[in-house]
């Protein structure tokens, strides 16, 4: 009896030990804020995934060799805590639980991609922790009501409804005829109800409406549909096997379309990996290196590309940018809310109203940026076959004119 | 639904041709996975990621400046000796078992290759160009990649080549054997052992081919094995197993089943319309099964 009673009191104490070392874990540590974050280090979102984490990883280093966060007269630096999330849905959601419940994190970043962060969301807004995401743009996330949710990035949505205004322009203010392939996945379909809003808008006409398996390594048939048609605009998106396939079979099927829109370009390194073929091809972006936003940490776009590179080997895509500003953003809001407190950190997330190298951030009542527009950038190509992206709109930010219509291929 | 290949004769042809060159692909894997079910009694649920690890190969040599095509020399013989190493180190050990455990195996192979791919390789969607053209028939209302061309003429070739190899070499003779009757091929002196070696071997060479020609004609990524596998079970399903016209006809005519499906149903229905051939054929045989047997009584 008396050896189960000294057991007892000994794992009574180190229950209490450890409770205790986890609330002082919590937040701040010394002259540290620790952030948690699920990202997808393996899985099929490995390679954004680890975009997003050297994104985080880069103003981190950054914030903290230029003096840090300045909260209450003292200063501190921030650390993240990472967990792999596997790219898997209910994992996310179990690191989120047990980043916040075990480790005591009160404030996190977001994982990677619309998914993940759905199923994150509502286990930051069940325990009030601000979250900031950089990597979750499905317009569903912010229309749940979600109060503790903010992204830096633009909506699903506007991803290529500027293309149609853009064709409509062309076409002297006539509405054009809009082909459309999307994925079946949630961000996908955002793009695709943006692309219908514009067209409604612009009194223009789909043509062809077709949904695109997760699965997809073959879209003949939609282009197939495509030359029989002969839309003014074709729209893709389907993430990085989208934009692979379709540049690969309109090469290959000689499709002409005098205009052709796509996402997910940059990740699928579409110049690098089709070269001439990509050219002509229009790509949303949230960022561009040329834009001229700025600020104090990164300066410009310029500047965080050539950084970038030079810290991690390659150029940053927009994954990686839209990443480093949500540490920026945090900044901020733990400098103007002075205080730790999760309320009043939320309440200064709610006011941010500041520029970043990545453009400028403003959240709406849903927690989505609405003050940064998406850029469309063009693959243009020189004689040699070196391919380079160059933003053509909007108009303010264009480095290059947009070339419209594409040349057919007979004279390619 | 959209009627259009119907409204249109010349996307009817497109469906075809199109369909019957991809079946031809689809029928290598498939005849790959009809040989080595036939010898050994194991349906590998690793095919598709055999197929995905082949077209690596053929990605590498591409980045390393070699032409893709090659693929379809080095990725056999390398995938030859991963199929053996499978072989040695798990399948060995489930063959005489019951049908169920070697799923489970193959099964756990193939979430193994999948991880094991996306951490050699990551995650990113690759593909091998091999700049071979394209030719436009009718009046070029038909369009056919020459990629997709030279993938069927490979397949082909690889094809006949093993049916002769089957027919006229010693190894190919003893295989034969071995799938009529283990036991009696084991008592009359044919090593048992090293026929299954080699014919897990030869499966994952035919992958290797298959894989090679995928990356030149489509994408790959380490997680889309799942769907080739499927592909060629439904084909095997249907035509048999150890019936190579039956797996050619069969897989070329899954692949304009395909096609039309992607017309009619939406490309989102390509995969799911596969499943639901396999479904309907599986209870088709089943009911024809039924028959025979209350015939028999």
């Amino acid at each position: 009896m008396r050896l189960n009673k000294i057991i007892l009191s000994f794992v009574s104490a180190l229950v209490i030990l450890f409770s205790t070392s986890v609330a002082s874990f919590a937040k701040v540590v010394g002259d540290k804020i620790i952030l948690g974050a699920a990202i997808s280090l393996t899985g099929k979102y490995s390679s954004n995934g680890v975009h997003t984490q050297n994104g985080y990883n880069m103003a981190v280093d950054r914030i903290n060799s230029m003096g840090g966060v300045k909260v209450g007269g003292k200063t501190y630096k921030f650390d993240i805590i990472y967990y792999d999330d596997e790219s898997n849905p209910k994992r996310a959601a179990q690191l989120a639980e047990r980043l916040i419940s075990q480790d005591g994190v009160e404030f996190m970043l977001g994982p990677y991609s619309s998914g993940l962060t759905k199923a994150i969301a509502p286990v930051t807004e069940k325990y009030g922790v601000p979250m900031v995401e950089a990597n979750g743009a499905s317009r569903s996330l912010f229309t749940k009501g979600y109060k503790y949710l903010f992204a830096v990035l633009a909506p699903a949505n506007l991803y290529l409804d500027v293309a149609i205004d853009l064709a409509v322009e062309k076409n002297n203010g006539k509405g054009v005829t809009v082909a459309m392939a999307f994925e079946q996945d949630a961000f996908s379909q955002d793009v695709r109800l943006g692309v219908l809003d514009a067209i409604k808008r612009t009194g223009s006409k789909k043509v062809i409406d077709d949904k695109l398996p997760k699965e997809l390594n073959d879209m003949a048939a939609t282009l197939v549909k495509v030359k029989q048609m002969k839309p003014d605009v074709l729209v893709v998106s389907g993430h990085t096997k989208g934009a692979l396939t379709a540049i690969r079979q309109i090469a290959e099927m000689k499709v002409d379309v005098p205009m052709l829109a796509m996402t997910h370009c940059d990740a699928a390194k579409l110049s690098k990996q089709h070269g001439k073929n990509s050219q002509y091809a229009l790509c949303a972006s949230q960022w561009h290196k040329t834009l001229t936003y700025k600020d104090d940490f990164f300066k410009d776009g310029m500047t965080y590309d050539a950084d970038f590179t030079k810290e991690f080997g390659y150029a940053p895509p927009y994954q990686a940018a839209e990443s480093s500003a949500a540490l920026l953003v945090f900044k901020d809001a733990f400098e103007r809310a002075n205080s730790f407190d999760q309320k009043k950190v939320r309440d200064a997330l709610a006011a941010t109203n500041m520029q970043t190298f990545y453009g400028n951030i403003k959240f709406a009542e849903g927690g989505q940026n609405v003050d940064k527009p998406m850029v469309l950038f063009q693959v243009m190509c020189d004689d040699g076959g070196k391919c380079e992206n160059k933003v053509v709109a909007p108009t303010k930010w264009a480095s290059a004119k947009l070339i419209h219509p594409i040349p057919s291929w007979s004279k390619r | 639904m959209d009627f259009m290949v119907f409204q249109y004769p010349m996307i009817s042809v497109q469906a075809c041709l199109d369909g019957i060159l991809l079946g031809i692909l689809f029928a290598l894997i498939a005849y790959g996975m009809a040989l080595q079910w036939g010898v050994m009694n194991i349906i590998n649920i690793a095919q598709g990621d055999l197929v995905i690890l082949g077209g690596y190969i053929a990605y590498f040599m591409y980045l390393y400046g070699i032409h893709p095509a090659w693929g379809v020399i080095v990725a056999p013989v390398i995938m030859y000796f991963v199929g053996i190493a499978i072989y040695k180190l798990v399948i060995n050990k489930v063959v005489d078992r019951d049908l169920f455990i070697s799923i489970l195996a193959t099964f756990g192979i193939s979430i193994l290759f999948m991880q094991l791919m996306n951490f050699a390789f990551g995650a990113d969607v690759v593909l091998a160009n091999s700049d071979y053209g394209t030719t436009m028939l009718f009046n070029n209302n038909v369009v056919l990649p020459n990629s997709k061309i030279f993938s069927a003429f490979i397949s082909i070739l690889f094809a006949i080549c093993l049916v002769i190899y089957m027919k006229k070499s010693k190894l190919g003779r003893a295989i034969r054997a071995t799938a009529q009757n283990a036991r009696a091929a084991k008592i009359l002196g044919v090593d048992t052992e090293k026929v299954y070696a080699a014919t897990f071997g030869i499966n994952a060479a035919l992958c290797g081919v298959a894989g090679a020609l995928i990356s030149i004609t489509f994408t790959i990524h380490p997680y889309m094995g799942l769907p080739y596998t499927i592909r060629s079970f439904m084909i095997v399903i249907v035509a048999g197993l150890g019936n190579l016209p039956g797996v050619a006809m069969s897989g070329m005519g899954l692949g304009v089943f395909e096609e039309f499906a992607d017309y009619i149903l939406g490309t989102e229905f390509r995969i799911g319309s596969v499943f639901l051939l396999l479904v309907l054929i599986l209870i088709y045989r089943r009911f024809k099964l039924s028959r025979k047997r209350e015939y028999l009584k």
